[in-house]
């Protein structure tokens, strides 16, 4: 084994052997002052060099790129079923079927279909169970498909209508049950993504998804969506609106105009008597 | 193990939560104090994940130290507080996506805290990782506690309930007893902040300016 050399650094004394001395001979120093010389004689590399900033930032940046699209990658397939149980937990709220275990299991007992509506507005193809789709905006907007979920509560038959919207500061989205005369609300469920704490946000909770069963649908004439929000205590037609958020102004209009929007949409479903 | 927990590395874990609190004393992260404290629930979850990102930001950039160049190390910080943050909330929404959830709306919150970026700079990129973990862990909860104890006061006053739960009773309401809705509102939040410093400020006239 060669020898090392160490360098005492308060003298300039040079010691040979395999490890620094306790004290150095010449000025008395102890061994932490020694420094090993010929091998890796400590590089400083100048950190403030041009040429360093700018490869350690390209290095930085692609290493963080690829360690952001391996986790991404490597967890979409986890996360899209994450969301799609939820999504299917959210449409099992507005049937008042709440803290389900076994998500997919309640689903298939609750739901019977994924339709679409034909030109008509009658009930058309089914989605199949692979094919269930997570952004009801996309489907309309992207696909031009309008979903119905056919369901059955109690023997009773009920349709689940998927709506979307801007709140405040973000998007609102929800999913409004209906009785089978498609015109009775059965029960709702809203959600957000950025609303603020203890105002607009209170649109995802059970006391405002409370007001909205049996609320109708239709104004009386049967022509245009009547169900809305307005704000707290401005309620004109009881039959279809239900009071706001106090504070949440903003959010309650963008839930208002989410569901006259997406609603009318679905105009000739739901004027179509059996 | 009596180094881990030196005097130097107790204080760093320590001081933060009283005399050096990062919200009241060194006025950080204000911003986000006022976002969410309407509700107790949020605070908490808010001051917990602060803590933790707060703790492994401070030890990456504390390893880093000697490497990062000067001139852009406020971009180096940012973007392992970005990526954390981001990989955190990707691998929550694989695998606990109810927390994921609850969470959402924080993630931007905690990526902007200017307590993740103060600590980093005045502590971490001159000291060693572990006591910039204590350090990141001390900041994240006397920011928390704060939060807290904005948060309580705002829910109960504002909401009469506490983590969702009335506790204010129904008698009260019925002898004309109402609701502060002005506590909801994010001045209020501030207004209640001061009142914190006040009293922090007249018990220890060191922290007072002259």
């Amino acid at each position: 084994m060669a020898t090392k050399k160490f360098r005492c650094k308060v003298c300039g004394y040079v010691h040979e052997g395999d490890t620094a001395p306790a004290v150095c001979p010449v000025c008395k120093a102890l061994a932490s002052e020694f420094e090993e010389m010929g091998a890796p004689a400590k590089k400083k590399l100048d950190t403030n060099s041009n040429v360093y900033t700018l490869v350690y930032a390209a290095v930085m940046v692609i290493v963080v790129a690829f360690l952001l699209a391996f986790v991404n990658s490597s967890l979409r397939t986890r996360q899209n079923e994450n969301i799609k149980q939820d999504t299917k937990k959210q449409i099992l709220a507005a049937l008042h079927v709440n803290n389900v275990t076994d998500v997919n299991a309640e689903f298939a007992r609750y739901v019977k279909a994924d339709r679409l509506l034909d030109a008509d507005g009658q009930l058309g193809e089914t989605v199949p169970e692979a094919d269930f789709a997570t952004s009801y905006e996309k489907e309309v907007k992207e696909r031009g498909r309008l979903h119905v979920f056919e369901c059955e509560v109690n023997g009773e038959m009920k349709y689940v209508i998927p709506v979307y919207g801007t709140g405040l500061w973000g998007a609102v989205w929800g999913y409004v049950a209906l009785d089978d005369d498609k015109d009775t609300v059965f029960g709702v469920y809203f959600s957000h993504a950025s609303e603020t704490p203890g105002l607009g946000a209170e649109i995802a909770g059970q006391p405002f998804w409370d007001e909205f069963p049996g609320k109708r649908v239709l104004d009386n004439a049967g022509s245009s969506v009547a169900l809305g929000v307005m704000k707290n205590g401005k309620v004109e037609n009881p039959a279809s609106e239900v009071d706001g958020i106090s504070g949440g102004t903003i959010t309650s209009n963008g839930v208002d105009q989410m569901l006259k929007n997406c609603l009318a949409n679905y105009m000739k479903f739901l004027t179509i008597k059996e | 193990m009596s180094q881990l927990f030196s005097k130097k590395n107790k204080e760093a874990l320590t001081s933060p939560i009283g005399m050096n609190n990062p919200v009241t004393v060194q006025v950080l992260g204000i911003c986000s104090a006022l976002a969410v404290t309407a509700k107790l629930e949020p605070a908490i979850v808010m001051g917990l994940s602060v803590t933790v990102i707060t703790a492994f930001s401070n030890v990456i950039i504390s390893l880093l130290r000697h490497t990062i160049p000067n001139r852009i190390r406020i971009i180096v910080q940012l973007v392992v507080v970005a990526a954390l943050v981001t990989i955190v909330s990707e691998i929550l929404k694989a695998y606990a996506y109810d927390v994921s959830v609850q969470l959402s709306v924080y993630v931007g919150l905690i990526i902007t805290n200017c307590i993740l970026m103060g600590r980093l700079e005045a502590f971490a990129m001159t000291n060693a990782p572990w006591p910039s973990f204590l350090d990141g862990i001390g900041n994240g909860l006397g920011y928390a506690l704060i939060l807290i104890v904005v948060g309580f006061l705002r829910e109960l006053l504002g909401s009469g309930a506490i983590l969702g739960h009335s506790v204010i009773p129904q008698a009260f309401y019925d002898a004309g007893y109402l609701n502060n809705g002005l506590m909801l509102m994010p001045p209020m939040a501030l207004i209640i902040l001061a009142c914190i410093i006040w009293w922090q400020r007249s018990r220890h006239k060191e922290l007072q300016d002259k």
